[in-house]
């Protein structure tokens, strides 16, 4: 690996920098999307720092626990929030191989969120209430009929490298491919349908109602309060980021720093916060656009993210060989 | 990969717009109104006539130019035209009714899109088009519409179902050999309007006569 940097120290202070950012920019995108959605629904925004607010009054809140509950209520909003804060020292994003390099294989990153969600599930189930068992088992089913087209939209991109790993995907792009691909395309719309299955945005679920029977990803937090449902809602929006960025990983990489100059990184970081700026704004437009599924169309949305992302698969053959 | 050596890859716009072709089958199978289906073939008109100019630049065959044109007359403008007052006049309207659900029918496409790329392989690798990656992906839209005539029940859906086999028959004669000669291309453009000319006045026969357009009731017709 010629991209290993001669300081090593340094590599891991740009990963510390990168979990960081991931860690105290996630609830402004989260504020930028609901600014964004404001907007497009003639409302007044309640402005970019919003999610910030909520989790600080959250954090300063006392804890009520329900009745009932065992050790795995009390541990998994923590274990959630740094398995999210984890898997951002995996995902390249300031640099382009980080010193956890070896590690930073995208079926390892589709494994972390698995058991985040596994965890996340499981605690929902813990107390025995109808909502948080209801929530588990939607999250489950949702995740389950999701994986596969993860999986397939990770293999159509690593086609071009012959690898799984992150970086070297990020380097076969380099290797002076045209970006335009048929393929790659294709894979891109199956990859935003399952970003919006993966992380409870709308079509799927609604992310800003506690009221209605249909929700997923809110009924399975419906007994948390205080400090610990703030480490869920804070794992949850750096787990929104952590897709997008995968996502520019794959298919927008234009623009990431290549070596350790000071000059490079500042461009790379400026084009990410300009795609993760477009990217915000897309996802509010979707937001304001689609009405939600009813639960029983979920199978026909994740149904239509695998065609896609076999499509692109199969087409990479016939087309790109 | 040997034969990437000999041949270049096929171009990136090419490619392109025939993967939407292929797409816009897929989003056929998957429709559930009728209205919107007929879009959905107007707009696999449009993919068609790009995809017929891109070949035709790439390849600098003038002949396709008009092809073109003749796609974007009849595909584009006059034939979902005369659906379209087909629809209203029948006072169709609401939902397609299927014989298998969409999921499954789609996972069947996959199958069926695996199955003409594989077929076509051979084919694509003797081919000396521009385009030739392209001819699997005809093959896979040809049996796509195969596929949504045999798992309709109406025959409005049928009939779409055949036209939609049209265009792809067009897009794999572009791909594979740049087009019919013209004289075939403009005689198969004037079948397929009087065709649906005839399915027209055949829709009034069939309404009158059973009262409805599900096709089982043709299945128990007296012969006499």
């Amino acid at each position: 690996m010629a991209l290993i940097p001669t300081f090593p120290s340094f590599g891991w202070t740009i990963s510390l920098l990168q979990m960081l950012f991931v860690i105290f920019l996630a609830p402004l995108l989260y504020g930028w999307i609901g600014v964004v959605r404001a907007i497009l629904q003639n409302r007044r925004p309640a402005g970019l720092l919003q999610p910030w607010r909520n989790i600080l009054r959250l954090l300063r809140k006392e804890t009520i626990l329900p009745e009932g509950h065992s050790y795995l209520f009390l541990f998994v909003p923590p274990l959630f929030f740094f398995i999210m804060a984890g898997a951002s020292l995996l995902i390249p994003f300031l640099m382009v191989s980080p010193p956890l390099a070896p590690v930073a294989d995208a079926v390892t990153l589709v494994g972390l969120f698995s058991l985040a969600r596994f965890a996340m599930a499981a605690a929902a189930m813990d107390l025995g209430t109808p909502f948080g068992d209801m929530g588990g088992r939607r999250e489950m089913m949702v995740a389950f009929l999701t994986e596969p087209a993860t999986l397939m939209i990770l293999f159509t991109v690593s086609l071009w490298s012959g690898s799984t790993a992150i970086p070297s995907i990020l380097h076969s792009f380099s290797l002076g491919h045209s970006p335009f691909h048929p393929s790659l395309l294709i894979a891109a719309m199956a990859f935003i349908l399952v970003f919006l299955g993966e992380n409870a945005r709308l079509p799927i679920d609604n992310p800003s109602t506690h009221l209605e029977l249909t929700m997923i990803h809110e009924a399975m937090l419906l007994e948390y309060s205080g400090p610990l449902l703030a480490l869920m809602e804070w794992g949850s929006m750096q787990k929104l980021l952590l897709y997008l960025l995968l996502g520019i990983d794959f298919f927008a990489p234009l623009g990431i720093s290549r070596g350790l100059s000071p000059l490079s990184l500042l461009v790379g970081l400026v084009a990410l916060l300009g795609k993760l700026f477009v990217l915000g704004a897309g996802i509010a437009l979707i937001e304001s656009i689609f009405a939600k599924l009813r639960i029983f169309r979920i199978p026909e949305f994740t149904a239509l993210a695998y065609l896609l992302s076999t499509l692109g698969f199969l087409l990479h053959f016939v087309l790109e060989v | 990969m040997t034969p990437s050596l000999l041949h270049p890859p096929t171009s990136p716009l090419v490619g392109f717009l025939g993967s939407a072709l292929l797409l816009s089958s897929f989003a056929m199978l998957a429709m559930r109104r009728m209205g919107s289906l007929v879009r959905i073939f107007a707009l696999q008109g449009i993919l068609l006539t790009l995809s017929t100019l891109s070949v035709a630049l790439a390849a600098k065959e003038p002949h396709l130019f008009f092809s073109a044109l003749f796609t974007l007359a009849f595909k584009v403008l006059l034939l979902p035209f005369l659906l379209f007052r087909l629809l209203e006049r029948l006072h169709i309207r609401g939902e397609v009714e299927v014989l298998l659900n969409v999921p499954t029918t789609m996972v069947a496409g996959l199958f069926v899109v695996v199955f003409s790329f594989a077929l076509s392989a051979p084919i694509s690798e003797m081919a000396n088009t521009v385009s030739r990656g392209l001819i699997g992906v005809g093959l896979a839209a040809l049996l796509l519409s195969f596929l949504m005539m045999i798992t309709r029940r109406k025959a409005v859906t049928q009939v779409l179902g055949f036209l939609g086999m049209e265009n792809a028959l067009f897009f794999s004669a572009i791909n594979a050999t740049y087009g019919m000669p013209m004289v075939v291309e403009l005689g198969v453009a004037f079948d397929v309007l009087v065709g649906t000319f005839v399915f027209g006045i055949f829709f009034f026969q069939i309404r009158e006569t059973f009262e409805s357009f599900d096709l089982k009731h043709m299945d128990n017709t007296p012969t006499e």
